[in-house]
C-alpha cells in the first residue's frame, strides 16, 4: 500500500514544507524514517489506551515536576515561618516544608501545579497497573513479548518508587510518618537493618539528610530510569508490532488496524491532550494533599485515620495483617517476623507477577509467536489466577483501611482485621474457583451459540402443534470470533532417554493438568456442519432463521 | 530493502507444545466488510463534522487565552480565597484549552479520516537463517580477532578487574552516615536520673499533683527544645504519661516504676515507630493509629492486638523535692521498632 502511494506522489522540493523536508532528509534521512513508520498499522481497541494513559501521565509528571523544582528547596534546615498562611505563622519548620507552603500560597498557579503533579502521579501508577492487567488477562505477555512484560513490570515498580520518594519530599507530618514506617521496616532487616537505616537517614531518624537524598532519587535517578525503560518498552512494541484481538482476518502473521499517519497521529495525539486536560481539570477542582493542614514533621503527633497514596496501600495493609507476637529472639538477636513476613509475602507476590510469562510458557511448551490476543474466557486458568491475584491484592489493600472500615461501618477493628487475615487466604481461592467456572461456562455458551445459533425470541408453532423458538445462525464473521482461540490439552509425564520420569517432568505434567484439565475446545468445522445439517433436517426453523438474516 | 527478499522465505516452524493443532478448523472468512459512516455517505454530514472539529479547536483557543487573562485578572494575596479562585479559573480554562484540542483531534480522526481497517504482514521476530549465520560469523570473527576465548589470562584478569572496579564506588557510600555504631545510638535517649518530665511541645515541667486520675500527658525530656538534634532526640524520647488507679495496675514492676499510679511509657510504637498517641480511657488501652497495635497500660503495656510484637518500654519515674516528675534512669531497653541487635546485652 505504502509503495503505491509513494509512486504516485511526486516529490516536491519547493515551498517551505518541501524545503524543510528536503533539508532534514539530506541530514538525518527523514524520508526513510517516514517510509518505514509513517503507515505502520496499529490495531484499535479501547483497552490499548491504558498504556497510553500511563505514558501521557508520565509526560505531565515531567512537565509539572520540572516546574515545581524551580521553587522547591529540599533542605531540612529549620526556619521560622513568616509566610501568608496565618495558622502556621511563627512555627518552626524545615525549609522543604516552607518552600512547599510557598509554592501553594505565594506562587500564582503553584498550588495548581502541585495538585496536577500529585494527581498525575496517582493516575500514572493506576494506568500502568490497569495496563498490566490488560496485558495479563489477554495473554499479551506470551512469546515474543515475555521480556517486554518484565520491562513493564520494572516500570510499575519504578512508578511506585517515584511516587513514594515524591510523597516524602514536602516534609509534612503525613509524609514524615510514612518515612518513619519505612525506617521501622528497614531496621527489621536481619544483621544490617540499623546500619542501612543510619546510612539512609544520615544518622538517626529523621536526621537532616533524607529529603535531599530522596529529592535526588525523585527528580533524577528514578525519572531517568523510567524514561529509559519506556524507550525500551516502546522500542519492543515497534519490533513486535502491536497485538490485536482475535477475530476474522486477524492472524499471528498480520496486524490489522489503522495507519499511524494520519489516523493515530490524530487519535493518540488528541488523546494526549485529553489526558492532560482531564488531569488539569481534576487538579483545578479537586484538592489533594493539603500539607498546610498537617503541619511540619514532628515525631510525636500523628493524625488518626490517615491513608497513604493508593499504590502504597497494599504494602501498608500487609504490615497491619501480620499476626501478633511473631517476633523471635534467638540469643542476642531479633528476628522481626512481624515485619519480615509481610515483606516476604509482598516480594514473593511481585516476583510471581514478574515471572508469570515464563511459568506459563514452560507449562504449555508452546514456542510459537502469539500476536492474536486471548479473550480472557478462553484461557480460564490464567484468568482465574489473575482474579486470585487481584483478590489477594485487594484484601491487602483493604487492610490499609482497617480503622476506617471499622469507624465507617461501626464494627470492631479487631474483627475487621481478623476477617481480612482469613480473607487473604480464602478470597483468592474463591476468586480462582468462581472465575474459572464463569470462564468455562462462557466458553460453553459460545459453543452453544456457534452450534445452534442465537435465540431470536421468535416462537413458532409447527403443524403438529409443537412450539419452537427460532435460532438464527451467526454470520461467518461473528462466528469466527467465537471459534478462533488456542486450545491446550494436559500432558502426561513421559520418561526421558534414560527411561526415568524426572521430577521436572512430573511437575510440568501436574501443572499442565492444573491448567488444562478442564477445557472447552473450539468448535471444529465438521462439528458445525453436522449441527447445522441436524438443524436443517429436523427443524423447519433452520430455513426460517436464514431468511431473517 | 533486505527484509523484502526475506519476507518470501519460509518462516521458522516452532513447536506448538501442548497446543492442539486443529485439523478441522473453521475457515477464516477474512476481514469484516467495511461499514460506511454517515460522513462518508453524505456531504452534509462531512461538512458538519468538519465544522465541529474546527469548533473544538476554536473553543480550545478561547480556553487558552482565558487562562492567560485569568492569571493576571486574579492575583493571589494573603487571602486563601484568592488562591482558590486563581487555581480554579486558570486551571479550568487551561484544561479546556487542552481538552478541546483532544476532542477536536479525536473527532477529526474518527469522522473524517479513513476508518477501513487494513492488514499489514508481520514477520517472525527471529532473523532468517542467513542473517543468523552471519551474526554467528561476526561473533566468531570478533572472538578470533581479539583472541577473547584463546587468551585465557587476559580474559580472567579482565573479569577480576571488572569485578573490583565498582567496589571503590561502594566504599564512597560509607560516609552517608557518620555513626559508627548505629545500634548503640538507638539504645540511649535523653532520659537519665533527674531529668524532668515536661509537656510536649512547650517544655513546661509537670508536677505530680497536676496529673489527675485519668488524664494523659504527652511528654518530652526537659531541655529537648534547646537541642540542635531536637527531632532525632524526640523520635526516641517521646513519652506518654497517664495516671491510673493504683489498684488497676496489674504488674508490680509497673507500679514500682511509676509514682502513685502515674506511669510513663515510651510513645514510640515497637512495631514500626509511629507515635502511640491514642489512649482509650475506659479500657486503659493505648492504640497506635498507624497499624492498630494495641497495648494494655495496666499490664506493662503488653501487646494485646495488632502487629507489634513487644511491650512499650516503661520509663522509671519519681518526684523531686519541688514536686516535679523526674526520670530515675534512661529506658532499660531500646525504644521503638525492633532491630537485629535490640536484645543484645
Amino acid at each position: 500500500m505504502s509503495n503505491a502511494t509513494a509512486n504516485n506522489t511526486e516529490v516536491k522540493r519547493n515551498g517551505f514544507l518541501g524545503g524543510t523536508a528536503n533539508y532534514l532528509d539530506e541530514r538525518v534521512g527523514v524520508a526513510g524514517i517516514l517510509k518505514e513508520f509513517g503507515r505502520k498499522i496499529f490495531p484499535d481497541h479501547w483497552s490499548f489506551m491504558l498504556g497510553e494513559v500511563a505514558l501521557y501521565s508520565f509526560l505531565v509528571l515531567l512537565l509539572s515536576g520540572t516546574y515545581l523544582t524551580f521553587f522547591f528547596q529540599p533542605s531540612q534546615v529549620p526556619v521560622i515561618y513568616d509566610g501568608v498562611y496565618v495558622p502556621l505563622k511563627g512555627a518552626e519548620m524545615s525549609i522543604a516544608y516552607k518552600s512547599a507552603l510557598d509554592i501553594s500560597f505565594e506562587v500564582r498557579g503553584g498550588l495548581l501545579m502541585r495538585e496536577l503533579h500529585h494527581w498525575a502521579a496517582l493516575l500514572f501508577v493506576a494506568a500502568a497497573g490497569l495496563h498490566m492487567m490488560r496485558v495479563f488477562f489477554t495473554g499479551a505477555f506470551r512469546k515474543p513479548r515475555e521480556i517486554n512484560w518484565v520491562v513493564g513490570f520494572a516500570l510499575f515498580v519504578l512508578a511506585m518508587g517515584g511516587g513514594f520518594t515524591g510523597y516524602s519530599l514536602p516534609d509534612d507530618l503525613l509524609s514524615g510518618n510514612g518515612l518513619r514506617i519505612i525506617d521501622g521496616m528497614i531496621k527489621a532487616i536481619p544483621v544490617i537493618g540499623a546500619y542501612v537505616s543510619s546510612m539512609l537517614f544520615g544518622g538517626e531518624f529523621p536526621g537532616t539528610h533524607i529529603v535531599a537524598r530522596l529529592y535526588g532519587l525523585h527528580i533524577l535517578l528514578i525519572p531517568a530510569l523510567i524514561l529509559v525503560f519506556i524507550v525500551i518498552h516502546l522500542f519492543m512494541v515497534v519490533i513486535h508490532k502491536h497485538t490485536h484481538y482475535s477475530g476474522p482476518g486477524r492472524r499471528d502473521d498480520n496486524v490489522v488496524g489503522f495507519p499511524l499517519m494520519p489516523v493515530y497521529v490524530g487519535k493518540a495525539g488528541g488523546f494526549f491532550f485529553l489526558v492532560f486536560g482531564v488531569l488539569m481539570l481534576v487538579a483545578a477542582t479537586v484538592s489533594i494533599n493539603p500539607i498546610w493542614l498537617y503541619g511540619t514533621y514532628d515525631p510525636s503527633p500523628v493524625s488518626a485515620g490517615t491513608q497513604p497514596d493508593w499504590y502504597i496501600g497494599w504494602a501498608d495493609g500487609a504490615l497491619r495483617l501480620a499476626p501478633t507476637h511473631i517476633e523471635v529472639v534467638t540469643g542476642n538477636y531479633t528476628w522481626s517476623w512481624n515485619i519480615l513476613l509481610p515483606i516476604i509475602v509482598l516480594v514473593v507476590f511481585v516476583v510471581l507477577v514478574a515471572f508469570y510469562p515464563f511459568i506459563e510458557a514452560w507449562v504449555t511448551g508452546d514456542k510459537r509467536e502469539h500476536h492474536v490476543l486471548d479473550r480472557p474466557r478462553n484461557a480460564p486458568t490464567r484468568t482465574a489466577i489473575g482474579a486470585a491475584g487481584m483478590a489477594f491484592y485487594a484484601d491487602l489493600w483493604a487492610g490499609a483501611s482497617t480503622d476506617l472500615i471499622a469507624t465507617h461501618f461501626h464494627v470492631s477493628v479487631n474483627n475487621v482485621l481478623t476477617s481480612l487475615q482469613i480473607g487473604l487466604i480464602v478470597l483468592p481461592i474463591i476468586a480462582f474457583w468462581a472465575t474459572k467456572r464463569v470462564c468455562l461456562s462462557l466458553q460453553r455458551k459460545d459453543r452453544e451459540i456457534v452450534l445452534h445459533g442465537r435465540e431470536t425470541g421468535r416462537i413458532i408453532r409447527l403443524p403438529h402443534g409443537e412450539y419452537h423458538e427460532v435460532h438464527a445462525n451467526l454470520d461467518d464473521h461473528e462466528l469466527y470470533k467465537l471459534v478462533d482461540f488456542v486450545d491446550y490439552q494436559p500432558d502426561v509425564a513421559r520418561p526421558n532417554a534414560k527411561g526415568k520420569i524426572t521430577l521436572r517432568a512430573r511437575l510440568r505434567s501436574s501443572l499442565s493438568r492444573f491448567y488444562f484439565e478442564d477445557r472447552v475446545a473450539p468448535v471444529a468445522a465438521g462439528e458445525l456442519a453436522e449441527a447445522r445439517a441436524h438443524h436443517d433436517h429436523h427443524e423447519v426453523a433452520g430455513h426460517d432463521a436464514k431468511a431473517i438474516h | 530493502m533486505a527484509n523484502q527478499s526475506e519476507s518470501h522465505e519460509a518462516e521458522h516452524e516452532y513447536s506448538a507444545g501442548l497446543a492442539v493443532v486443529p485439523a478441522d478448523k473453521i475457515a477464516d472468512p477474512g476481514l469484516e466488510p467495511h461499514r460506511v459512516r454517515m460522513t462518508d455517505k453524505s456531504e452534509k454530514h462531512e461538512k458538519k463534522a468538519a465544522r465541529q472539529v474546527t469548533g473544538w479547536f476554536v473553543i480550545s483557543a478561547v480556553g487558552s487565552i482565558a487562562a492567560i487573562v485569568f492569571y493576571f485578572l486574579f492575583p493571589i494575596n494573603a487571602d486563601l480565597g484568592t488562591v482558590r479562585l486563581n487555581t480554579l479559573a486558570f486551571g479550568v480554562s487551561a484544561a479546556l484549552g487542552m481538552l478541546a484540542i483532544g476532542f477536536g483531534a479525536v473527532h477529526w480522526a474518527k469522522t473524517l479520516m479513513p476508518d477501513a481497517e487494513v492488514a499489514e504482514a508481520r514477520h517472525q521476530t527471529r532473523g532468517s537463517e542467513e542473517v543468523r549465520a552471519r551474526a554467528i560469523e561476526i561473533v566468531n570473527l570478533a572472538n578470533n580477532e581479539s583472541g577473547f576465548s584463546r587468551r585465557k589470562l587476559i580474559r580472567r584478569s579482565l573479569y577480576g578487574a571488572l569485578a573490583l572496579f565498582p567496589l571503590p564506588g561502594l566504599v564512597l557510600f560509607k560516609d552517608m552516615t557518620t555513626d559508627a555504631n548505629p545500634s548503640g545510638t538507638l539504645r540511649h535517649t535523653m532520659w537519665g536520673n533527674g531529668v524532668r518530665l515536661t509537656t510536649d511541645p512547650t517544655g513546661v515541667p509537670i508536677k505530680a499533683a497536676d496529673v489527675t486520675l485519668g488524664s494523659v500527658f504527652h511528654v518530652i525530656p526537659e531541655g529537648l527544645n534547646d537541642r540542635e538534634d531536637k527531632l532525632e532526640q524526640k523520635a526516641k524520647a517521646a513519652v506518654l504519661l497517664v495516671r491510673l488507679d493504683e489498684a488497676e495496675i496489674k504488674s508490680a514492676k509497673e507500679r514500682e516504676w511509676g509514682y502513685d499510679g502515674i506511669v510513663a511509657y515510651s510513645k514510640i510504637c515497637t512495631h514500626v515507630g509511629c507515635p502511640v498517641a491514642l489512649y482509650e480511657q475506659h479500657t486503659h488501652h493505648l492504640l497506635c493509629p498507624c497499624h492498630q497495635s494495641t497495648f494494655d497500660i495496666t499490664n506493662d503495656c503488653e501487646v494485646i492486638f495488632g502487629p507489634a510484637s513487644h511491650a512499650l518500654p516503661q520509663l522509671k519515674i519519681a518526684v523531686d523535692n519541688e514536686g516535679y516528675l523526674i526520670a530515675v534512669q534512661d529506658f532499660q531497653e531500646p525504644v521503638g521498632p525492633s532491630f537485629w541487635e535490640r536484645t543484645e546485652k
